[in-house]
């Protein structure tokens, strides 16, 4: 896959020094998917928080997991992009969108606030994107950042990414994967519990009670003469 | 080339964006809970990028466990806007008020 190109520093280095660089202008396959799929994740990331149905919120959501997805199989990381795909646009999204479609709410009210609020938005995100500017400038590498790797990856040849995660996660990590299926198992529950809801006027099915009868007095049986009705 | 800092620089601003989100639909918590989710990926896409990077699988890992927690939270947070909805007849976070908090 065309996820294995960029996996090119195998010493960890992150600098690693980069022969190919020559003019910017010609930029290789990976470069030109990579400002693509990064282009389209911001833009549809803004316009999800922007656009005034909620339902064309949700759709750049949508959009928005696709083209991180690519972003991840451009790192390398098939399974992650996979699961992305699966969790977040397969169910995270469409539950949104249940939700969006089933609570009757006026939206359009709930937007007419959105121009007092623009100025104030626009400030902290501004200064939260200059502060992490000024921290961009400072960061670098430590020196032995690639002796302190937890779970090397192998080698794409011998190990591709499904296999090499799932050798890491059912060895070293199998106490955490158990407990994020127990937090999963807690959600779903609480989720049961928040919605469920008994209406009074339906008719349901009484379990003890419905064990409880007797066969004896259930029934009652009626010796009922020739030419005569039930009395 | 595409280095670490153009797949830092892409988390930063779609951070940035769910923040700016938050901010502006101060009364639409269906749209906060999108840019929570919004958050929790730029989140994703730092932790893979760097997994990638230093060659180091546990990045992955724990980009598996943070999916989990976000899918869990919106679950519940759709969860407890129906049961809102359905006892005020409203998703406005500013009649959000029962506690008088």
């Amino acid at each position: 896959m065309s996820g294995t190109a960029l996996r090119k520093n195998d010493t960890g280095r992150i600098n690693a020094p980069d022969t190919t660089k020559g003019n910017p202008r010609d930029m290789g396959i990976t470069d030109i998917t990579f400002y693509a799929l990064a282009i389209t994740l911001l833009s549809a990331g803004f316009l999800v928080t922007i656009s005034r149905n909620p339902v064309h919120s949700v759709l750049w959501l949508i959009l928005c997991f696709l083209s991180a997805a690519g972003l991840f199989i451009l790192l390398g990381a098939e399974f992650i992009a996979m699961l992305l795909i699966i969790v977040y646009v397969g169910a995270v999204a469409v539950l949104f969108l249940f939700v969006v479609m089933m609570l009757d709410v006026d939206f359009a009210a709930l937007r007419g606030e959105m121009a007092r609020y623009f100025p104030i938005a626009s400030i902290i995100g501004i200064v939260l994107l200059m502060q992490m500017a000024l921290l961009f400038g400072s960061w670098q590498e430590a020196e032995n950042a690639s002796n302190l790797r937890q779970a090397p990856t192998p080698d794409v040849a011998e190990m591709h990414n499904t296999k090499a995660l799932g050798m890491i996660i059912y060895d070293q990590y199998f106490l955490l994967f158990q407990v994020s299926g127990l937090i999963l198992l807690v959600a779903m529950i609480g989720a049961i519990v928040l919605t469920l809801r008994h209406r009074k006027n339906v008719k349901r099915q009484d379990v003890v009670a419905q064990m409880q009868r007797d066969p004896a007095k259930a029934m009652e049986l009626k010796d009922v003469k020739s030419g005569q009705g039930l009395g | 080339m595409v280095g670490l800092e153009h797949y830092l620089t892409v988390a930063a601003a779609l951070f940035v964006i769910g923040i700016f989100g938050i901010f502006l639909n101060r009364k639409n918590i269906i749209i906060i809970l999108m840019s929570i989710e919004l958050m929790l990926l730029s989140v994703n896409i730092n932790l893979i990028a760097f997994s990638s990077f230093l060659n180091d699988l546990v990045g992955q890992v724990f980009t598996m466990f943070v999916l989990t927690v976000a899918a869990a939270e919106a679950a519940i947070g759709l969860a407890i806007l129906v049961c809102f909805f359905r006892n005020r007849g409203t998703i406005n976070v500013e009649d959000v008020n029962v506690m008088k908090g």
